[in-house]
Protein backbone atom coordinates (compact mmCIF):
# COMPACT_ATOMS: atom_id res chain seq x y z
CA UNK A 1 0.00 0.00 0.00
CA UNK A 2 2.97 2.36 0.56
CA UNK A 3 3.90 2.03 -3.13
CA UNK A 4 0.34 2.93 -4.08
CA UNK A 5 0.53 6.10 -1.94
CA UNK A 6 3.88 6.94 -3.53
CA UNK A 7 2.43 6.65 -7.05
CA UNK A 8 -0.58 8.80 -6.09
CA UNK A 9 1.77 11.47 -4.64
CA UNK A 10 3.82 11.49 -7.86
CA UNK A 11 0.65 11.91 -9.94
CA UNK A 12 -0.44 14.84 -7.74
CA UNK A 13 3.02 16.43 -8.15
CA UNK A 14 2.67 16.11 -11.92
CA UNK A 15 -0.75 17.83 -11.75
CA UNK A 16 0.82 20.72 -9.76
CA UNK A 17 3.44 21.06 -12.52
CA UNK A 18 0.71 21.29 -15.19
CA UNK A 19 -1.35 23.83 -13.25
CA UNK A 20 1.70 26.09 -12.82
CA UNK A 21 1.44 26.77 -16.58
CA UNK A 22 -1.63 28.87 -15.79
CA UNK A 23 0.28 30.55 -12.97
CA UNK A 24 3.11 31.64 -15.29
CA UNK A 25 1.32 32.44 -18.57
CA UNK A 26 -2.15 33.37 -17.25
CA UNK A 27 -3.60 36.33 -19.17
CA UNK A 28 -5.00 38.09 -16.10
CA UNK A 29 -3.83 38.30 -12.51
CA UNK A 30 -6.81 36.21 -11.35
CA UNK A 31 -5.75 33.35 -13.63
CA UNK A 32 -2.40 33.46 -11.88
CA UNK A 33 -4.15 33.31 -8.50
CA UNK A 34 -6.11 30.17 -9.38
CA UNK A 35 -3.06 28.58 -11.02
CA UNK A 36 -1.06 28.99 -7.82
CA UNK A 37 -4.04 28.39 -5.52
CA UNK A 38 -4.51 24.98 -7.14
CA UNK A 39 -1.20 23.99 -5.53
CA UNK A 40 -2.70 24.42 -2.04
CA UNK A 41 -5.10 21.49 -2.08
CA UNK A 42 -2.61 19.20 -3.84
CA UNK A 43 0.14 20.04 -1.34
CA UNK A 44 -2.23 19.29 1.54
CA UNK A 45 -3.08 15.88 0.03
CA UNK A 46 0.62 15.12 -0.57
CA UNK A 47 1.37 15.96 3.08
CA UNK A 48 -1.22 13.45 4.31
CA UNK A 49 0.06 10.80 1.85
CA UNK A 50 3.67 11.38 2.99
CA UNK A 51 2.48 10.87 6.56
CA UNK A 52 1.10 7.45 5.58
CA UNK A 53 4.31 6.57 3.71
CA UNK A 54 6.51 7.40 6.72
CA UNK A 55 3.95 5.86 9.17
CA UNK A 56 3.86 9.14 11.15
CA UNK A 57 0.30 10.17 10.24
CA UNK A 58 -0.42 11.39 13.81
CA UNK A 59 2.13 14.17 13.28
CA UNK A 60 1.49 15.01 9.61
CA UNK A 61 -2.27 15.38 10.00
CA UNK A 62 -1.79 18.43 12.25
CA UNK A 63 0.65 19.99 9.77
CA UNK A 64 -1.79 19.56 6.89
CA UNK A 65 -4.65 21.01 8.98
CA UNK A 66 -2.56 24.13 9.66
CA UNK A 67 -1.58 24.28 5.99
CA UNK A 68 -5.19 24.24 4.83
CA UNK A 69 -6.07 27.12 7.21
CA UNK A 70 -3.14 29.11 5.78
CA UNK A 71 -4.28 28.41 2.20
CA UNK A 72 -7.81 29.63 2.91
CA UNK A 73 -6.64 32.87 4.56
CA UNK A 74 -4.10 33.61 1.82
CA UNK A 75 -6.69 33.12 -0.94
CA UNK A 76 -9.11 35.52 0.75
CA UNK A 77 -6.31 38.10 1.19
CA UNK A 78 -5.30 37.79 -2.50
CA UNK A 79 -8.91 38.26 -3.59
CA UNK A 80 -9.27 41.39 -1.44
CA UNK A 81 -5.90 42.81 -2.45
CA UNK A 82 -6.32 42.54 -6.23
CA UNK A 83 -9.91 43.81 -6.31
CA UNK A 84 -9.82 47.21 -8.01
CA UNK A 85 -12.71 48.93 -9.73
CA UNK A 86 -12.38 48.98 -13.52
CA UNK A 87 -8.86 47.58 -13.56
CA UNK A 88 -9.54 45.37 -16.60
CA UNK B 1 -11.26 -2.25 3.61
CA UNK B 2 -8.07 -1.21 1.85
CA UNK B 3 -9.63 -2.04 -1.56
CA UNK B 4 -12.49 0.40 -0.85
CA UNK B 5 -9.96 3.01 0.36
CA UNK B 6 -7.92 2.61 -2.83
CA UNK B 7 -11.08 3.10 -4.93
CA UNK B 8 -11.92 6.32 -3.01
CA UNK B 9 -8.34 7.63 -3.46
CA UNK B 10 -8.34 6.85 -7.19
CA UNK B 11 -11.67 8.68 -7.53
CA UNK B 12 -10.23 11.72 -5.78
CA UNK B 13 -7.18 11.71 -8.07
CA UNK B 14 -9.49 11.47 -11.10
CA UNK B 15 -11.40 14.58 -10.02
CA UNK B 16 -8.11 16.46 -9.44
CA UNK B 17 -7.07 15.52 -12.98
CA UNK B 18 -10.36 16.85 -14.42
CA UNK B 19 -9.72 20.11 -12.55
CA UNK B 20 -6.29 20.44 -14.17
CA UNK B 21 -7.70 19.71 -17.63
CA UNK B 22 -10.32 22.40 -17.04
CA UNK B 23 -7.67 24.92 -15.92
CA UNK B 24 -5.59 24.29 -19.03
CA UNK B 25 -8.31 24.04 -21.68
CA UNK B 26 -11.20 26.37 -20.83
CA UNK B 27 -11.37 29.72 -22.65
CA UNK B 28 -11.83 32.31 -19.90
CA UNK B 29 -11.37 32.94 -16.21
CA UNK B 30 -14.92 32.18 -15.06
CA UNK B 31 -15.13 28.74 -16.70
CA UNK B 32 -11.66 27.87 -15.40
CA UNK B 33 -12.76 28.79 -11.89
CA UNK B 34 -15.87 26.62 -12.29
CA UNK B 35 -13.75 23.60 -13.23
CA UNK B 36 -11.20 23.95 -10.45
CA UNK B 37 -13.67 24.96 -7.73
CA UNK B 38 -15.91 21.93 -8.07
CA UNK B 39 -13.31 19.35 -9.04
CA UNK B 40 -11.03 20.31 -6.16
CA UNK B 41 -13.73 20.12 -3.49
CA UNK B 42 -15.01 16.70 -4.53
CA UNK B 43 -11.48 15.35 -5.02
CA UNK B 44 -10.33 16.45 -1.55
CA UNK B 45 -13.39 15.01 0.18
CA UNK B 46 -13.07 11.65 -1.65
CA UNK B 47 -9.32 11.39 -1.03
CA UNK B 48 -9.58 12.19 2.69
CA UNK B 49 -12.51 9.76 3.11
CA UNK B 50 -10.41 7.02 1.52
CA UNK B 51 -7.39 7.81 3.67
CA UNK B 52 -9.38 7.80 6.92
CA UNK B 53 -10.95 4.47 5.93
CA UNK B 54 -7.47 3.06 5.32
CA UNK B 55 -6.31 4.42 8.69
CA UNK B 56 -9.21 2.69 10.47
CA UNK B 57 -8.33 -0.57 8.72
CA UNK B 58 -5.24 -1.04 10.93
CA UNK B 59 -7.26 -1.35 14.15
CA UNK B 60 -9.86 0.52 16.20
CA UNK B 61 -7.59 1.93 18.92
CA UNK B 62 -8.20 5.40 20.39
CA UNK B 63 -5.27 7.02 18.55
CA UNK B 64 -6.43 5.62 15.19
CA UNK B 65 -9.98 6.86 15.68
CA UNK B 66 -8.67 10.32 16.68
CA UNK B 67 -6.50 10.57 13.55
CA UNK B 68 -9.44 9.50 11.35
CA UNK B 69 -11.68 12.13 12.96
CA UNK B 70 -8.99 14.75 12.27
CA UNK B 71 -8.78 13.67 8.62
CA UNK B 72 -12.54 13.97 8.24
CA UNK B 73 -12.34 17.39 9.95
CA UNK B 74 -9.91 18.56 7.27
CA UNK B 75 -12.39 17.29 4.66
CA UNK B 76 -15.29 19.19 6.27
CA UNK B 77 -13.15 22.33 6.47
CA UNK B 78 -12.27 22.15 2.76
CA UNK B 79 -15.89 21.44 1.92
CA UNK B 80 -16.79 24.80 3.53
CA UNK B 81 -13.66 26.82 2.70
CA UNK B 82 -13.01 26.01 -0.96
CA UNK B 83 -16.39 27.28 -2.27
CA UNK B 84 -15.96 30.39 -0.09
CA UNK B 85 -12.52 31.11 -1.56
CA UNK B 86 -13.85 30.48 -5.09
CA UNK B 87 -16.70 32.89 -4.47
CA UNK B 88 -14.33 35.57 -3.12
CA UNK B 89 -12.01 35.38 -6.14
CA UNK B 90 -14.93 35.40 -8.59
CA UNK B 91 -16.47 38.42 -6.89
CA UNK B 92 -13.14 40.26 -6.95
CA UNK B 93 -12.70 39.50 -10.67
CA UNK B 94 -16.24 40.60 -11.56
CA UNK B 95 -15.92 43.82 -9.56
CA UNK B 96 -12.63 44.53 -11.35
CA UNK B 97 -14.51 44.54 -14.64
CA UNK B 98 -13.65 41.11 -16.06
CA UNK B 99 -16.45 39.93 -18.38
CA UNK B 100 -17.42 36.34 -19.27
CA UNK B 101 -16.16 35.04 -22.63
CA UNK B 102 -18.64 34.68 -25.50
CA UNK B 103 -18.11 33.23 -28.96
CA UNK B 104 -18.87 36.43 -30.92
CA UNK B 105 -17.17 38.83 -28.47
CA UNK B 106 -20.42 40.55 -27.45
CA UNK B 107 -20.86 41.13 -23.69
CA UNK B 108 -23.53 38.95 -22.11
CA UNK B 109 -24.96 41.78 -20.01
CA UNK B 110 -24.78 45.51 -19.63
CA UNK B 111 -22.42 46.16 -16.72
CA UNK B 112 -22.29 48.43 -14.77
CA UNK B 113 -26.05 49.12 -15.09
CA UNK B 114 -26.90 52.65 -16.12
Amino acid sequence: MENFFLVISLILGLLILFSLYRGIFGPTVFDRIIGVGFVGSKAMSILVLVGFIYKRIDMFVDISLAYSFLFFISTLVFAKYFQKKGAM
Amino acid sequence: MSIVAALFILGGTFFFATGVIGILRFPDFFSRMHATGKGDTLGIVLLLAGLSLYNLGSGFSLANILVSIKLMLIGVFWFLANPTATHAILRAAFDSGLMPWTKDGQPVLDWPPK
